[in-house]
């Protein structure tokens, strides 16, 4: 089905990724896409590795990515964007906030991070966000997941006017305006950085 | 019409709704718990959440009896506790529709075991739908509560994780249509089932069976999708998605009616195509269902465990998988772990101080079975924590021996085990982790909380007095973060001669977010001795030089950490966002 187009999110459990690929999937669904969403709650909550799949296009079949069908790889951290780029097809687009968070093994010094991940990602094209410092900028230090929603906007075809839309109405009415802001603020600093 | 995006759960519990059931009644369990948290929000259903799935069937058996439509819910290992009313009351048949979702876990995402559902449609005796998408599993919902009137029978609606938890565009063309009224009607010989009336219903069922597998074998549920005549996939379930997506060209009979299986529609399948192939997850099942009605089936290499994906699919029909970055290799594992600023931490921290024997069970804390903790031995099934810590305390009475089990937890299937112990005279401890909520599948109320799913308050055990009721000789409450207070009520609780309950009673950090401002390390203080290190908190690590560092943007400032360090190195800090985030 080449009109369909993948995206995965990989995070951790608690980085907000399950709201990120929800946002996303209503975002197509609001351009007259056909969508679906796959995602694994639970135990993988609690602080382990968290995929979601969103695929839309004109008739979406399976809602499971294979290895190499991913257009779109939007890691919320280094390490499970590693782990996860077998997921992405050669020529997909890589959006990577910009920081590790260890898992339980290397916090414990039972396990280390590879050496020099970060290059390995650059190598593979990744375009970094330092979405943390650019949610606290826009007022919210748990908005990190709309920042790269925003960096990952940049590569997708649907309007601002839509995600804007959408946003406003799934995060909590509290942190609308911060919420935008991190859009905003994650959406320009991939079109004024190392943006393909 | 209004096209909105569901999730399979969502889907499900629009389906009842629009199938006029009035009551919604089933236990949290991944990946079923949404469909009722859906469907209370509809206006005309009464929802509850039940102590454990067998109540939840029950309770469903009286709104039949009575006349009205209700929908159970549960997940597979759900089924086992609620096994026992299913198998019976094939037999009574019903009143007004009963229709019981059961959300399976291949690849076992968040069970303990991957059990299959469709195993027990034909070992009870009932029908099974079984659902490939968020619009299927609306349709097949309001279909089944028609199909358990028409042939007095409860129905059975499987989903799996990809069904449950995927979502996919809806159109919604019907509002909800109130269910024709069925009155109570005194029906001894159809509802008493001592076993004169048991012999009856018995034969009456293989009747209805009958008469069920001719509505399956012309169900539109189970469909021929004739195109390439060369192979022909038979396929049920979240696969049939996967199969469209892999084999695009090849012809398809899509099974939605499981039970009774539609044999002849099978061998008509068959006599149309080249070559007959079955892709299933947790096979071979429908595999040998195609074998038994008389078709010879290419068998191809489809894992028997996990799910089904495109790529396993292309793999057993010979066919190239896509081009693939390369892995990256040496990365850390990641598991799932105890939040920062849980109250389990405190509990794990006191038991591995004691060197019990520690039975544990189903719930977040689980994770205190692992590293650094790893202060818990086993973890069975719903209720095993407590029984299995009398076991092992008759065949090894020289250590101490603790079960541990969470509120919600008690309330389903450890309050039994507490009376076999008390009533039995052996001594034993039993931990009650009691944080309030059902946190594993995404803070419901329980028995112990006193929190309804309606939202109305309902009562909350007390559970110092059920254990003096149930016979134990102590029972005291204390905070788990308080560590040394915990570890001291966790002695004398092993020191008891008789049966000894401990509550450890405080919030789950994600229920109250109330988040306190982190800690910071006093680098001057800290000697990296790692006693911190050793809470298993995802928010401290060490740093290149070995002493501890405090990540801000994950810290919530419980204040576990502060009561290990022995030097008064751990100090508060000020907002996370001034802190600059994270330091790495």
């Amino acid at each position: 089905m080449s009109d369909v187009t993948t995206v995965v999110l990989a995070g951790v459990g608690g980085q907000g990724t399950i709201l990120a690929g929800d946002v996303l999937a209503k975002v197509a669904m609001s351009e007259g896409y056909d969508v679906r969403l796959s995602e694994v709650h639970g135990m993988a909550q609690r602080g382990g590795s968290v995929v979601t799949f969103v695929r839309f296009g004109q008739d979406v079949l399976s809602p499971v990515v294979d290895p190499g069908g991913a257009d779109h790889l939007i890691a919320f951290e280094m390490i499970e964007a590693a782990r996860q780029l077998p997921l992405l097809a050669p020529g997909g687009r890589l959006v990577v906030n910009q920081r590790i968070v260890p898992p339980l093994p290397v916090l414990i010094g039972a396990a280390e991070v590879p050496e020099g991940l970060e290059a390995v990602l650059a190598d593979q094209g990744a375009i970094f966000v330092d979405a943390d410092a650019l949610a606290c900028e826009a007022g919210s230090s748990k908005s990190a997941n709309i920042v790269l929603l925003g960096a990952a906007s940049a590569g997708l075809p649907m309007a601002v006017e839509t995600w804007e839309q959408v946003i406003a109405g799934r995060v909590p009415s509290a942190t609308v305006d911060a919420n935008l802001r991190a859009f905003a603020l994650g959406r320009d600093a991939c079109l004024k950085g190392a943006c393909r | 019409m209004t096209r909105t995006l569901l999730s399979g759960n969502e889907a499900v519990a629009r389906g009842a709704w629009e199938a006029g059931a009035i009551v919604g009644v089933g236990y949290p369990g991944t990946p079923s718990t949404e469909v009722l948290e859906n469907l209370v929000r509809y206006e005309g259903v009464r929802c509850e959440w039940a102590p454990n799935e067998k109540v939840a069937a029950e309770v469903a058996a009286g709104v039949s009896l009575a006349g009205g439509r209700v929908l159970v819910t549960m997940k597979h290992v759900g089924l086992n506790v609620a096994a026992d009313p299913l198998f019976t009351l094939a037999y009574t048949g019903v009143g007004g529709g009963y229709v019981l979702f059961v959300a399976d876990d291949p690849g076992m995402h968040s069970s303990q075991n991957e059990q299959d559902s469709r195993r027990y449609a034909f070992a009870a005796k009932v029908p099974m739908f079984e659902p490939s998408d968020p619009a299927e599993a609306l349709e097949m919902t309001r279909l089944a509560f028609d199909l358990s009137e028409e042939h007095d029978v409860p129905v059975l609606v499987r989903s799996t994780t990809r069904i449950s938890h995927s979502k996919g565009v809806v159109e919604l063309d019907g509002g909800r249509r109130e269910a024709a009224p069925r009155p109570y009607r005194k029906d001894p010989a159809k509802w008493v089932m001592v076993p004169a009336n048991a012999r009856r219903r018995r034969v009456d069922l293989e009747e209805r069976l009958a008469r069920l597998a001719m509505h399956a074998e012309a169900s539109e549920l189970n469909r021929m999708e004739m195109r390439d005549r060369t192979l022909g996939i038979v396929v049920d379930g979240a696969a049939y998605r996967v199969v469209r997506e892999a084999l695009p060209e090849a012809s398809v009979l899509k099974i939605g009616m499981v039970h009774p299986f539609p044999e002849g529609l099978v061998r008509s399948f068959a006599s149309q195509v080249d070559e007959v192939a079955v892709v299933e997850e947790l096979g071979p099942f429908l595999r040998d269902l195609v074998v038994q009605a008389g078709v010879s089936v290419r068998d191809v290499d489809i894992p028997r465990w996990g799910e089904v994906t495109p790529a396993s699919v292309r793999s057993a029909f010979g066919l190239p998988a896509a081009p693939t970055r390369e892995a990256v290799q040496g990365l850390p594992d990641r598991p799932p772990l105890m939040c920062p600023g849980c109250p389990h931490r405190g509990v794990f921290w006191a038991l591995k101080r004691l060197g019990a024997i520690v039975t544990g069970d189903i719930g977040c804390y689980t994770l205190g079975a692992a590293p650094p903790l790893a202060a818990m031995d086993s973890c069975l099934c719903m209720g095993a924590g407590v029984s299995m810590a009398h076991g092992a305390a008759l065949a090894d009475p020289g250590r101490p021996v603790v079960g541990v089990i969470g509120d919600s937890t008690f309330a389903h299937s450890g309050i039994t085990g507490l009376v076999h112990m008390a009533y039995n005279g052996q001594a034993g401890t039993v931990v009650v982790l009691d944080n309030r909520t059902t946190a594993m599948t995404g803070h419901q109320g329980n028995p112990v909380s006193g929190v309804t799913l309606s939202g109305e308050p309902g009562a909350a055990l007390d559970l110092e007095a059920l254990a003096a009721a149930c016979g134990a000789s102590w029972a005291s409450t204390v905070d788990p973060f308080d560590l040394q207070g915990t570890l001291e009520a966790l002695r004398e609780a092993v020191a008891e001669p008789g049966l000894a309950v401990l509550i450890a009673k405080a919030p789950c950090a994600l229920l109250e977010k109330s988040v306190n401002d982190p800690v910071a390390v006093d680098e001057e203080a800290c000697t990296a001795c790692g006693a911190c290190i050793q809470l298993g908190c995802p928010a401290i690590s060490r740093a290149e030089s070995g002493i501890a560092q405090v990540d801000a943007m994950i810290c919530v400032g419980c204040g576990q950490c502060v009561q290990v360090c022995r030097f008064g190195a751990i100090v508060p800090a000020g907002p996370a966002c001034d802190l600059g985030g994270n330091a790495r």
